[in-house]
């Protein structure tokens, strides 16, 4: 598999979308990934005002929410004659949509996109049902190359213990019921999710993953995602900066951090080359 | 680029542009197999009861994009191929598919889509036994087509390509691609050439010969032979 690491931002996996103008594309493309009842959802609740906070427009989306074929998969599942082929181009189809319609408008208009789940798992769930990989993967390369693809990864036991005191139930799909990997629910929740982690782990060095264990408690996993995301996305604004200081210097009797107007001079300085640093000075 | 079909079942696929005469030779040669002992089922392009309501609600609101339009068809097609061409063709029975995977190729293409990404698109699809492919100039189907029915469609004319304003103009210029994609792809896909401005009988028996060629003059075993591959099944 080709590596994907030295890709410029926001441009494509293998093939372009037609009618994209992808130097247009300005804002920030944030992937949540990982297996069913990982914790994604509600990472993603919290993370949203976070980064609202710091003033980023926020668009979240995620799988089957997409108005062209998010009601007709929701129908397609509660059916029984829903095959692996047709679920994945299923799911292909909703996620053009959100890509065409949604992520990429919003990032055109500079948005920070957190997408709960992302190409990965349409692609997971069909390699873990014993689809050909080079089909799917050429056929999700249409997908934007996120900024940043935060997999957050758990055992299998983690997630059993979250479905059954969270949910209460094991669910016929992310038990991948509809191929029968084991004799009830259970075994068949174990043999499938071990396999879609399997997948998982398979693509995180090709895609370029940032594997967060979370295994660990739900604020210890927000930190770690915080941290991740602050690599990427700007999160203070220069106002932000400023009063942030001026907090500092009003607490601080040793009066570390220099006065407020130095501050103000020094930091659009920092940001430019040493060559142009020195034309500056120079005049 | 296709998986080879090693089912007892046979695909029978007929492609060309609307109002090139398909339909009904498929209808024709359906019912000379009949007689001949063989099961005849049909599957039409477009027609997954799953998918259904997606495409209507995409093609009312004009929701497509190139891409959305491309692959709702072809979860349209997985579907009627994983829940029914399979396993009729598991069965034994013929299998005649008005349009295939022939036609996303040619019109997803025109719409935009990038050539080499929508033929990976469909790699799960069956090889056809047969693939007839109704040749007609473009002003001869025209001419069925727009005198006989109703209101063209928005996608069906093309319309979301901007082509023209005109609707009957912009289906002209559709139609027009589309077919320099057909010919275009004759000799990489292999398909059987009907000349579709020679007579319906004469278009007929040359499929019925071509048909004999391929599967031979034996009739089938039985109505599908099916009582052995059932003892098989059970072992």
């Amino acid at each position: 598999m080709p590596s994907y690491r030295n890709k410029p931002p926001l441009s494509y996996y293998r093939t372009a979308l037609p009618g994209v103008d992808y130097s247009e594309l300005q804002g920030k493309l944030i992937v949540i990934e990982g297996p069913d009842a990982v914790g994604r959802s509600t990472q993603v609740r919290r993370l949203k005002p976070w980064l609202e906070e710091y003033g980023h427009a926020v668009l979240d989306t995620g799988m089957a929410r997409s108005a062209l074929a998010g009601k007709g998969i929701k129908e397609a599942k509660e059916g029984n004659t829903l095959g692996p082929i047709t679920m994945t181009l299923y799911y292909a189809t909703d996620f053009a949509d959100r890509l065409e319609n949604e992520i990429i408008p919003a990032l055109r208009a500079g948005f920070v996109v957190l997408t709960d789940r992302y190409i990965f798992s349409i692609m997971a769930r069909a390699i873990a049902r014993g689809e050909n990989r080079t089909w799917i993967e050429r056929t999700a390369g249409f997908a934007l190359v996120p900024h940043a693809v935060l997999y957050m990864r758990a055992e299998v036991k983690d997630l059993i213990s979250r479905v059954v005191v969270g949910r209460g139930a094991f669910d016929y799909w992310e038990s991948g019921l509809d191929l029968h990997f084991g004799k009830d629910m259970y075994e068949s929740f174990v043999r499938y999710q071990s396999r879609l982690i399997q997948v998982f782990d398979n693509m995180a060095e090709p895609y370029a993953f940032e594997t967060i264990d979370a295994s660990q408690s739900p604020d210890r996993v927000f930190a770690s995602l915080q941290r991740a995301i602050s690599k990427v996305v700007e999160m203070e604004s220069p106002a932000q900066r400023a009063a942030r200081l001026k907090a500092a210097r009003a607490k601080s009797p040793l009066r570390l951090v220099p006065a407020a107007k130095t501050v103000h001079k020094a930091a659009p300085a920092a940001k430019t080359a040493p060559k142009a640093r020195r034309a500056l000075s120079a005049e | 680029m296709f998986l080879q079909n090693r089912l007892p079942g046979r695909l029978i696929v007929v492609e060309g542009i609307d109002g090139s005469g398909k339909s009904t030779q498929m209808s024709l040669l359906s019912q000379w197999l009949r007689r001949r002992g063989y099961a005849v089922t049909f599957s039409e392009w477009n027609s997954s009861p799953l998918v259904h309501e997606t495409t209507r609600r995409g093609k009312k609101k004009e929701m497509f994009t190139p891409t959305s339009f491309s692959l709702i068809h072809a979860t349209d097609f997985a579907d009627r191929l994983e829940q029914y061409i399979i396993p009729l063709l598991k069965a034994g029975a013929v299998v005649c598919a008005d349009r295939y995977a022939y036609t996303a190729f040619a019109r997803d293409v025109v719409r935009g889509v990038d050539r080499a990404w929508v033929r990976n698109l469909y790699r799960f699809a069956l090889k056809p036994s047969l693939a007839f492919y109704f040749k007609v100039p473009l002003d001869v189907a025209l001419g069925r087509i727009l005198g006989g029915r109703d209101a063209l469609k928005y996608y069906e004319a093309g319309m979301d390509l901007g082509l023209s304003r005109n609707m009957e103009e912009s289906f002209r210029l559709f139609q027009g691609r589309i077919l320099e994609e057909y010919e275009a792809m004759i000799d990489e896909m292999g398909f059987h050439v009907i000349d579709a401005t020679k007579s319906i009988e004469t278009q007929q028996k040359e499929m019925r010969r071509i048909v004999l060629q391929e599967f031979g003059r034996v009739r089938p075993p039985g109505v599908l032979g099916t009582e052995v591959r059932v003892a098989e099944l059970s072992q």
